[in-house]
């Protein structure tokens, strides 16, 4: 899933200042997962803006709503009639959901109050990895299901570097060589062979590209010819 | 016309523990400050960081969580999970400007009244020390909240 952190408090705070009725739109999906802007993150930052306004004598109201996706338009649309009066919105979905409400709202100013971070999995209660790079040409088949490009520093597809001491990474004695779980996983499994395979040169032009993705069912419904 | 500030503190109670360390505390005829308003929850587990946060914006002058001994949780580990929140949201109030030092988490056995006044006396010396909620609205406000958090 898509996971992101909350802005610093006090970049959200000036970032709202200007503004009198703000609306803290939430995100129930990847966001809510990571406890960073679900419905209840919704209310804990609503109420912290609201106490630090009060303290600093601003007059502000911060109203709080939470969509299921952001990403979505037909959950924004609930949120036209609420919005109404409002002189801002304050979303902490991921960048796409931040983006995607402010497109559908355009003349409201929409304000992040999230970092997106990564697409990780949650590894432990509050805790979450990076897994993958969004990279748009998986190799994990010949990899053992380790991502290289996420979790190598040097993004080597052709691993190990050699600078891997006891099976840990150079740049960081506690970070694990994913080069050498690849080994293992790799052995572990009969697939060794999969590291005699040279893997091309990567076009990491493409990654600079917007991407639009059409499922395949509806190829037909969006080609141009129709 | 100077009123003489009278903390008004939210005390969220275990029943099992430090709820009934209270009861007793009235049974032993303890005296303590007169300033805590008692919300009484099944389990500290049940806290949460937008009720410690809702306390104050309702204009409460401190907030104390007191669950369980640790070890001694009727659900096994509520209060230390309340203790995580309360550390957390002690966070959450430092970076608004609020001082932390208005909320704190204690835990007291259901047999530790003595405990339980003393809890007391701490938190409204300290309530009295930092002074009233900067958000000046306490009163009326925190009469309610204890009606507002257990709904």
């Amino acid at each position: 899933m898509i996971v992101a952190k909350r802005k610093p408090f006090d970049e959200i705070a000036s970032a709202a200042a200007p503004y009198h009725r703000i609306m803290v739109v939430g995100c129930g999906t990847c966001v809510a997962v990571c406890l960073t802007g679900g419905e209840k993150e919704t209310g804990i930052l609503a109420a912290q803006l609201d106490i630090a306004a009060q303290m600093a004598g601003r007059d502000q109201i911060f109203e709080t709503a939470c969509v299921e996706r952001q990403c979505d338009r037909e959950f924004l649309d609930e949120l036209a009639e609420r919005s109404e009066g409002c002189d801002a919105m304050l979303s902490l979905a991921c960048g796409a959901g931040i983006q995607f409400l402010a497109e559908r709202y355009p003349r409201m100013p929409v304000l992040a109050g999230v970092d997106t971070t990564m697409i990780g999995v949650n590894s432990a209660v509050g805790v979450w990895d990076e897994k993958c790079r969004a990279c748009r040409s998986c190799v994990l088949t010949m990899t053992g299901g380790y991502c290289p490009l996420a979790l190598c520093p040097k993004g080597q597809i052709n691993g190990p570097c050699g600078g891997a001491r006891q099976g840990k990474c150079e740049t960081d004695p506690e970070r694990d060589c994913v080069w050498s779980l690849i080994w293992s996983r790799l052995e572990g499994s009969g697939r060794l062979e999969n590291l005699s395979a040279i893997q091309e040169p990567r076009d990491h032009s493409i990654a600079n590209l917007p991407l639009r993705q059409v499922h395949p069912a509806y190829q037909r419904r969006y080609s141009a010819h129709e | 016309m100077n009123r003489k500030y009278e903390p008004k503190i939210v005390a969220l109670l275990c029943t099992y523990c430090t709820y009934t360390a209270a009861d007793m505390a009235g049974s032993m005829r303890l005296q303590y400050p007169s300033n805590v308003r008692v919300v009484k929850l099944l389990c500290t587990g049940k806290v949460d960081v937008v009720y410690l946060l809702g306390a104050f914006r309702a204009g409460a002058d401190a907030v104390m969580v007191s669950g369980c001994e640790i070890g001694d949780c009727h659900f096994l580990e509520g209060n230390l999970r309340a203790k995580e929140r309360v550390e957390h949201a002690k966070t959450l109030l430092d970076e608004l400007g609020l001082d932390a030092r208005r909320l704190e988490m204690f835990h007291i056995g259901a047999s530790d009244a003595p405990k339980w006044a003393a809890a007391v006396e701490q938190m409204t010396r300290r309530a009295l020390e930092l002074g009233p909620n900067p958000l000046g609205q306490a009163s009326a406000a925190v009469e309610r909240t204890g009606e507002e958090l257990t709904r």
